[in-house]
C-alpha cells in the first residue's frame, strides 16, 4: 500500500477510534528522571495523554510480551491435582515504538520463536499491533544509529513519520492496513510528501550518529573474541553493584525466573515466571552453592558477550544490542554503556 | 485420587507420572521408580533429563538415573538439598509428581559401539552415568573393555550398593573404587579419584573415556585421561548448571553460546575444551 497521510488535526480522532476498539497503550510523558522528562508506556485513556515526540522511555515495550511477571499455568494440588493452562490473548494496540525497540522486537520474536517455541510469548505478540513512530528527539545516551537501527524496513503495522504539518504513514501490514482502513482518515502522500519523508530519515539517522561505535557494528564480535582477557572487564566490574538496573530497562533482556506461588488455601497457586538478570549475584548458582558466575567480573563480562557474540552465532546473526542507551543512562555507576565499553575494547586493541 | 489428564498444550506444563517403588540408597538420597501415568514410554536416551515439578514447590532438573527399559518405567535418584529435593523425599509409593521432558543431548551409546569405554563417576555422578553403564551392560556384547572408576567422599556415600556389588564380582568389566575418606570397615584404596588411574591400563586408540562428578572434577580426570593418551574427541562429560526452563529460553544454563539444556548436558570434550566458562 502507498504512503498515506494523516493529518495532525485527525489524528485524535484515529487515537479516539482506536481507545474505543482496542486496549490503547502508547507513550505517556511523567515527572523528570535524572535525564530530564521520563517517558513510559501505559494505558492511554484520552488522545491528550498520547505523547509522540519522545527521545527515549525509560522502559521498553517488552513488558506487554514478557511480562515481570506472568503465570505459565494455575494448578490445584490437594485430592484432584490438575494443571490449567493461561494463554494470554487480550487485543492491544501500541502506539509510538521507535524503531530500535521495533527492532528489538523483532530480535526477541526470533529467540522466543526458535527452538521449542514460547506460546506466551508469542500469543501476546500475535495478539498486539505495533504502530512504529520514527524519532523526532535522541536521547542523550542513545547510538542507535551505529547499530544500524535508525530506520526499519520492517517488524511494524504502521509506521509513522512527523513531517511537521502531518504524519507519513507506512503499511507493514494487513492488520495495519486495516486499522487505517477502519479508524482513521487518511489520504495518499504527495511524491513531495514522499521525498520529505526521505530527507526527514536521513535528518534522523544524522541526529543519531552524536555517539556511536568508531567501527563498524559486524566487527564487534570479533573484537570480543580478541578481547576476553582485557583488564576492562575487572576494571568497570569492581564499581559494579550487582544491581541488575541493566538487565532490567533493556529491551533485548528476556531471562526469567521460574516458581511457585501458593495462594493462602494451599490448594491453589500458579507457577510463574518473573524476569531475571544475569548481573544478578545468584544467576547461575546452584542448590549446591556452587556458582557458575560467581565474581563480578564474570558477570559484568557475561552481558556484553552474549548481546556481542553469543546470541550473534547462536539465534540472531545480529548484535543483540540496539543503541537504545536505557542501560547507560540507568546505571549508577555508570559502567553499562556499550558504546563506551566496545569502543575503548576497540582502541586497547589496536 | 482422582486426577486430570494435561493436554500436550505448552512445553512448561507437566505430564504425571506415578511413583511405584521408593529405595533408599543412603541417608541423602532416594531412588524413585515411576511411569507416566499415560503409560507412554518416557523416550529418552542415557544421560537426558527431565524437570521434576511438585505443584506449589517447584521444578528442579533431574537425571534420568536407568536406560530406556521394556518397561515404561524410569528411575531417578534424588539427593536432599533444598526445598524441591526434601519434599520428594516425602513422598510414597502411589504419589504422582510432574515430569517434563527429556531434555537434552545424550552419551554417545552408538558411536562407542565396538570401542573400549573408560567410566569415571564421582559421587552422585553415578547417578546420570549408571543410565549408560546399564545400557552397556544391558548390550554388553556391542561394547568393548568396559573400565568403570567410582570414587566417593566416604563408603556412607556409596550409591547403588547391589550393582556396586554385582560389578565387583563380574568378570565382564573391571571396577576400581575409592573414597577420600575412610572409615574403620574401608579395606579399599583411598584416595581422590585420580589416583586410581595408575592402576588402569587402556588403549587410546579405541577407548573413550565418559566422565560425570562434581565441577571441581572435571579438570583433574581430564588430565589423566589425556595423559593415558585418550583423544579430547573420545572424552565425554556431563555438565550441571542452574536451569529454569529446560528450553533454551530463561538463560540460566548459558556457557558462552551453549545452553546446557539443550545443546548439554552431555558434552564432547573437544567441543567445549577452550570455552571460558565451562570447566
Ligand atoms: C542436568 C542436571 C541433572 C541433575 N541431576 C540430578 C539428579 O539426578 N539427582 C539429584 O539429586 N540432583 C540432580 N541435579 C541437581 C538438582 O537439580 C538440584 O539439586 C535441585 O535443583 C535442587 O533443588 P531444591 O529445590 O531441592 O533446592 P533449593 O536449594 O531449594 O533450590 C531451589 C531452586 O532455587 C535455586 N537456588 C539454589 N540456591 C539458590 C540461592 N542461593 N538463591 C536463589 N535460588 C537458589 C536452585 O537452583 C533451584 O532451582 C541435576 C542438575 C542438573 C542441572
Ligand atoms: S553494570 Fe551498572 S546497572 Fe548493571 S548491575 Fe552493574 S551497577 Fe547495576
Ligand atoms: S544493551 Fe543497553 S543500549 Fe543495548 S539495547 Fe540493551 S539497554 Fe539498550
Ligand atoms: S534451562 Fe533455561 S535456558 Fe537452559
Amino acid at each position: 500500500m502507498a504512503l498515506q497521510i494523516i493529518e495532525k488535526s485527525d489524528l485524535a480522532f484515529f487515537v479516539q477510534n482506536l481507545m474505543d476498539h482496542f486496549q490503547l497503550e502508547g507513550v505517556q510523558s511523567k515527572g523528570q528522571s535524572v535525564y530530564g522528562q521520563a517517558f513510559f508506556y501505559g494505558t492511554i485513556r484520552s488522545p491528550a495523554e498520547l505523547c509522540l515526540d519522545f527521545d527515549c522511555t525509560v522502559m521498553p515495550p517488552k513488558k506487554y510480551f514478557l511480562p515481570p511477571q506472568e503465570a505459565l499455568f494455575r494448578f490445584q494440588t490437594g485430592p484432584s491435582p490438575a494443571c490449567f493452562e493461561c494463554r494470554p490473548n487480550k487485543p492491544l494496540v501500541i502506539f509510538g515504538i521507535h524503531p530500535y525497540d521495533l527492532k528489538a522486537i523483532s530480535q526477541m520474536d526470533r529467540v522466543f520463536a526458535a527452538g521449542t517455541p514460547d506460546p506466551h510469548y508469542l500469543a501476546r505478540r500475535e495478539a498486539t499491533i505495533l504502530i512504529g513512530i520514527d524519532p523526532t528527539h535522541v536521547a542523550p545516551r542513545s547510538f542507535w544509529a551505529s547499530m544500524e537501527a535508525a530506520v526499519v524496513s520492517s517488524g511494524f503495522d504502521l509506521m509513522m513519520t512527523d513531517l511537521g504539518a502531518n504524519y507519513i504513514v507506512e503499511t507493514g501490514s494487513e492488520k495495519g492496513k486495516a486499522l487505517l482502513g477502519d479508524y482513521a482518515k487518511v489520504r495518499p502522500a504527495t511524491s513531495d510528501e514522499v521525498r520529505q519523508r526521505v530527507s526527514q530519515r536521513s535528518h534522523i539517522a544524522d541526529m543519531g550518529q552524536k555517539r556511536g561505535l568508531t567501527f563498524p557494528k559486524r566487527e564487534i564480535p570479533i573484537l570480543l573474541q580478541h578481547s576476553l582477557t582485557s583488564p576492562l572487564w575487572e576494571e568497570n566490574a569492581t564499581k559494579c553493584l550487582s544491581c541488575g538496573t541493566c538487565n532490567l530497562v533493556c529491551p533485548t533482556c528476556y531471562c526469567f525466573d521460574v516458581w511457585d506461588d501458593m495462594e493462602l488455601n494451599l490448594t491453589q497457586g500458579q507457577r510463574l515466571r518473573r524476569w531475571d538478570g544475569c548481573l544478578l549475584s545468584d544467576f547461575a548458582r546452584v542448590a549446591t552453592g556452587e556458582n557458575f558466575r560467581g565474581t563480578r567480573t564474570s558477570r559484568y563480562r557475561h552481558r556484553f558477550y552474549r548481546k556481542g557474540q553469543y546470541l550473534f552465532f547462536g539465534i540472531l546473526d545480529d548484535v543483540a544490542c540496539v543503541g537504545c542507551g536505557r542501560c547507560a543512562a540507568f546505571c549508577l555507576p555508570d559502567i553499562a554503556d556499550p558504546v563506551e565499553v566496545f569502543n575503548r575494547l576497540k582502541e586497547k586493541l589496536n | 485420587m482422582k486426577y486430570q489428564p494435561l493436554a500436550d498444550i505448552s512445553p512448561y506444563l507437566p505430564q504425571w507420572a506415578e511413583i511405584s517403588r521408593i529405595q533408599k540408597l543412603t541417608e541423602s538420597e532416594r531412588l524413585f521408580e515411576m511411569h507416566l501415568a499415560d503409560g507412554e514410554p518416557l523416550g529418552h536416551k542415557p544421560g537426558q533429563f527431565i524437570e521434576l515439578s511438585l505443584l506449589g514447590i517447584g521444578e528442579a532438573p533431574i537425571s534420568i538415573s536407568s536406560p530406556p527399559g521394556v518397561e515404561n518405567s524410569f528411575e531417578l535418584a534424588v539427593r536432599k538439598v533444598g526445598n524441591l529435593t526434601s519434599a520428594m523425599h516425602r513422598l510414597k509409593v502411589g504419589d504422582r509428581v510432574g515430569i517434563r521432558g527429556p531434555f537434552g543431548t545424550h552419551f554417545p551409546v552408538d558411536e562407542t559401539q565396538g570401542k573400549d569405554i573408560l567410566f569415571v563417576a564421582g559421587g552422585i555422578g553415578l547417578v546420570p552415568l549408571r543410565s549408560f553403564i546399564k545400557f552397556v551392560l544391558e548390550h554388553r556384547r556391542d561394547y568393548g573393555e568396559v573400565t568403570i572408576l567410582f570414587g566417593a567422599r566416604n563408603p556412607s556415600e556409596q550409591l547403588f550398593l547391589d550393582e556396586l556389588e554385582d560389578w565387583r564380582r563380574r568378570d565382564d568389566l573391571r571396577y576400581l573404587e575409592s573414597v577420600d575418606r575412610p572409615d574403620p570397615n574401608w579395606t579399599g584404596h583411598v584416595g581422590v579419584i585420580t589416583t586410581l588411574f595408575p592402576y588402569i591400563h587402556v588403549d587410546p586408540s579405541k577407548t573413550y573415556c565418559v566422565v560425570v562428578g562434581p565441577p571441581v572434577m572435571y579438570r583433574f580426570v581430564i588430565v589423566e585421561a589425556k595423559a593415558k593418551g585418550i583423544p579430547d574427541t573420545h572424552i565425554f562429560l556431563s555438565l550441571e548448571r542452574r536451569m529454569k526452563c529446560g528450553l533454551g529460553k530463561c538463560g540460566h544454563c548459558q556457557i558462552n553460546h551453549l545452553y546446557v539444556c539443550q545443546d548439554g548436558p552431555v558434552f564432547r570434550y573437544s567441543d567445549i575444551f577452550d570455552l571460558e566458562e565451562a570447566l
